[in-house]
């Protein structure tokens, strides 16, 4: 019997100024004990391969340059010695202002092909937070000193907010500041100036037009208004300057614990902990002064900051390494017809899913006529919290409205896919497969995973000698 | 340290409540009058950590069962420094932290529960498995040599074999040459049969018959000890043989249920032969998802003609 499992994991994060790739190396191990019932869980995560960092190839201002991209991608895993059929999972995530739907369907098309089993996906100004937070290590320290962390992810384009206790997630929020927002071309003139910076101009009576030359001071005082902005961000203190500079789409962040512990990462995280060398214009961009003055500033002195595993690279290390869990160690599949890909998710409330449980099948059929009707994916996940401790009766019951309702409302030949919380997915799934079906259908079932609506879902090969599953969850925020 | 006033009108409450005429324990009326008292002294604000230290007081009123999951929640200890990191911790465990102590000593509510956890699992051992669930599963019960709990306690030998007698009743009630024989038995927790057996029977029973799998009939065995499975596999020439039993019962939980499972198991065959899935309960793994568990394993031990140690091989 196999008690260990390796999968080669790909992470490549596309941001408003910079393009990386990372490989990581995900280590799956049963940790139980001899006489308890196995329980399989990702016990190491190894980055073995880091590529350089590219500026992000653009056609225009903020549409991507798929073929560009490609090239890169393309290169980087020759570089690594890895063939696109290596690798097992991961994510690409395009962040920051190149999160357009567009971009994503440049890169869709660009990089599926080529890129063997892993996952395509983009992330939303949310997602992005959570994935730079676990990647800078932020939300680790949480866990292992038991307190709430905030990791700043500082990028080109946006402040990416997460606020961490204990491991969860308690808040997130994104803000348009960060290092590009001003660019100043080879001649040190301003060739670029964002919305953002000119509404926090404007609040400060700062005047700053394109086309005049880059002025250090000025620079220097809109980077101090916006280290302020960050300062009554984190404080909870929401002026209509700061809502009129949030990104669009992202939630609002709310204060809803103090906060012990500050995490820098991103682009201008490195300007943060270490004063760079060279000119401060070297970048292009407004990015060095930013950091010099976050460094000076009382978030600084009224927080406590910690050191980042990963600064610049903290995305994508969370794509490649962060982004692929795993189910539960007791689950139902009838046979092996895996990877399933982007599968859109029905999650029954803790309200919806009682009736299911009593057998009632109505409500359930009226809600997935309904999400078919809003999808065009032909498959979908069924999903709930499902029960702590269930009585045979009611897993039983819960079986047969499952298949009943599965097995009408969907398209011939696709899976009943269903997602819980708790750990009664193999009894529920023994259950469904021993039901007749109109036609035969594949049965899956797993548990221990968090899904929510809107999300999609991903799930690779078996590994552990068929135990588990690796997930891969993902929300598309996309207009 | 406290103010002049606030000692005074801590007596002040003291005295009050001994007034009161309701039947209530000192101590609690006394922590009762005290803490309002003293959260109105208002320590100085830390960014990092807001005083809770008023919760656990409020959240002891009027719950009767110092048993219950929601007592149990409640820190004891005083002066908590990270109360919301201490409950965390409980809720991880269902070891005794965050309880506190009087002097060398544990305090009385703490005793009280370790005493009434200490009568649940004597309750578990020297209770039998209610007729009424056995009518219920349609089980018949057989007995091993044991006469009474004191005996199966003192004789574990006994609780091992069967009389002549019983095993020719075991042969007449029971289907023969099975691939799986299962049957349930008290072991040390009847506590833990009431608790899952009806959810986990019916699940190992139709997953193996749904593998198109020869089943036996399921039965009862009342003082049994694991090893009385050899002789049922060998008078029923069973394949594999299955016995649900109760685990020794602990401070934590009395509800503990574990699976042994052998292939062609044999009087006098080494203890390594057996695999075992432990831990079934409410909070280990629940009944029905071990049920299902169960099945997979039986079929792997059928595939692999061999159970225990041999198996993991």
């Amino acid at each position: 019997m196999k008690d260990e499992s390796t999968i080669l994991s790909v992470g490549i994060d596309i941001g408003t100024s910079t393009t990386q790739v990372i490989f990581s190396r995900l280590t799956f191990k049963n940790s139980a004990g001899y006489f308890a019932v196995p329980h399989i869980a990702i016990v190491d995560k190894e980055v073995v391969y880091k590529s350089d960092i590219y500026m992000t190839p653009l056609e225009n201002r903020v549409m991507i340059d798929g073929k560009k991209v490609r090239d890169i991608v393309a290169g980087e895993f020759a570089k690594a010695g890895y063939g696109p059929a290596d690798t097992q999972t991961g994510a690409v995530i395009i962040t920051g202002e190149s999160a357009r739907k567009e971009n994503s369907e440049i890169v869709l098309r660009e990089l599926s092909d080529f890129a063997g089993e892993f996952v395509v996906s983009t992330a939303g100004p949310d997602l992005e937070a959570i994935i730079a937070g676990k990647g800078s290590g932020a939300r680790q320290y949480s866990v292992d000193n038991q307190c709430t962390v905030v990791n700043l992810d500082i990028g080109g384009g946006t402040t990416n907010a997460v606020l961490f206790d204990s491991g969860e997630v308690i808040g997130k929020g994104c803000l348009d500041i960060g290092g590009r927002l001003v660019k100043i071309d080879a001649s040190g003139c301003i060739e670029y100036i964002s919305d953002s910076v000119k509404q926090i101009a404007a609040a400060e009576g700062i005047s700053i037009e394109i086309g005049e030359e880059g002025d250090y001071n000025k620079l220097q005082r809109i980077s101090e208004a916006m280290a302020k902005l960050l300062q009554q961000w984190l404080e909870g203190d929401m002026s209509s300057l700061l809502r009129r500079i949030t990104t669009p789409g992202s939630t609002e962040f709310e204060y809803v614990k103090p906060i012990r512990a500050v995490c820098f990462s991103g682009g201008v995280a490195d300007c943060i902990y270490h004063s760079p060398e060279g000119p401060w214009t070297k970048y292009g961009d407004m990015g060095i002064v930013l950091g010099e003055v976050i460094r000076q500033s009382r978030l600084f002195s009224d927080f406590h900051v910690i050191e980042a595993k990963e600064t610049i690279r903290a995305t994508v290390v969370g794509a490649g390494s962060y982004t692929t869990s795993v189910s539960g160690s007791t689950i139902t599949y009838n046979r092996d017809v895996f990877p399933l890909k982007n599968i859109p998710v029905l999650k029954l409330t803790a309200q919806e899913q009682e009736p299911c449980f009593g057998g009632a099948e109505d409500e359930l059929r009226e809600k997935l006529l309904w999400m078919q009707s809003q999808s065009d994916s032909q498959q979908l996940i069924l999903a709930m919290k499902g029960k702590p401790d269930p009585s045979y009766m009611e897993v039983k019951r819960l079986a047969a409205c499952l298949v009943s309702v599965l097995d009408d409302v969907l398209p011939e030949g696709s899976p009943m896919v269903v997602v819980l919380e708790c750990d009664m997915a193999k009894a529920l799934g023994q259950m469904m497969m021993g039901l007749e079906t109109r036609h035969p259908r594949d049965v899956i079932c797993i548990d221990s995973v968090q899904v929510d609506q809107n999300d999609f879902v991903d799930m690779g090969k078996p590994l552990v000698d068929g135990l588990v599953i690796p997930v891969v969850v993902k929300t598309l925020i996309f207009g | 340290m406290l103010t002049q006033s606030q000692i005074d009108a801590i007596a002040d409450a003291v005295l009050q409540s001994m007034k009161n005429d309701t039947p209530v324990s000192a101590p609690q009326t006394i922590e009762t009058a005290v803490k309002p008292v003293l959260s109105e002294k208002k320590p100085p604000k830390s960014k990092c950590h807001e005083s809770r230290g008023d919760r656990p007081v409020q959240a002891l009123e009027g719950v009767g069962d110092i048993t219950s999951k929601e007592v149990r929640a409640v820190p004891l200890l005083d002066h908590i420094e990270d109360s919301e990191g201490l409950e965390r911790m409980m809720a991880r465990t269902p070891a005794r932290i965050g309880v506190g102590n009087c002097g060398p000593r544990l305090k009385t509510r703490t005793m009280l529960t370790l005493r009434a956890d200490h009568a649940a699992a004597r309750d578990a051992v020297f209770m039998d498995v209610s007729q009424g669930l056995l009518d219920r599963m349609g089980l018949f019960t057989l007995e091993t040599r044991c006469t009474d709990k004191t005996q199966f306690l003192t004789r574990p030998d006994l609780g091992r074999v069967f009389s002549p007698e019983t095993m020719d009743e075991l042969r007449s009630k029971c289907l023969h040459d099975v691939d799986v024989q299962i049957y349930a038995s008290d072991g040390l927790s009847s506590t833990a049969i009431e608790a899952n057996l009806e959810n986990i029977l019916p699940v190992i029973m139709e997953g193996l018959q749904a593998k198109g799998l020869k089943v036996g009939t399921p039965f009862f065995v009342k003082n049994g000890r694991v090893a009385a499975m050899d002789q049922v596999s060998e008078a029923l020439n069973a394949a594999v043989t299955c016995v649900l039993i109760g685990e020794r019962p602990g401070l934590a939980t009395a509800e503990s249920m574990s699976a042994y499972i052998a292939y062609k198991a044999t009087v006098g065959m080494p203890e390594a032969r057996r695999t075992v899935v432990s831990n079934i309960h409410a909070r280990g793994i629940p009944a029905v998802e071990a049920g299902a568990y169960i099945v997979d394993v039986i079929q792997k031990i059928l595939d692999a003609k061999a159970s225990g140690v041999e198996l993991k091989k």
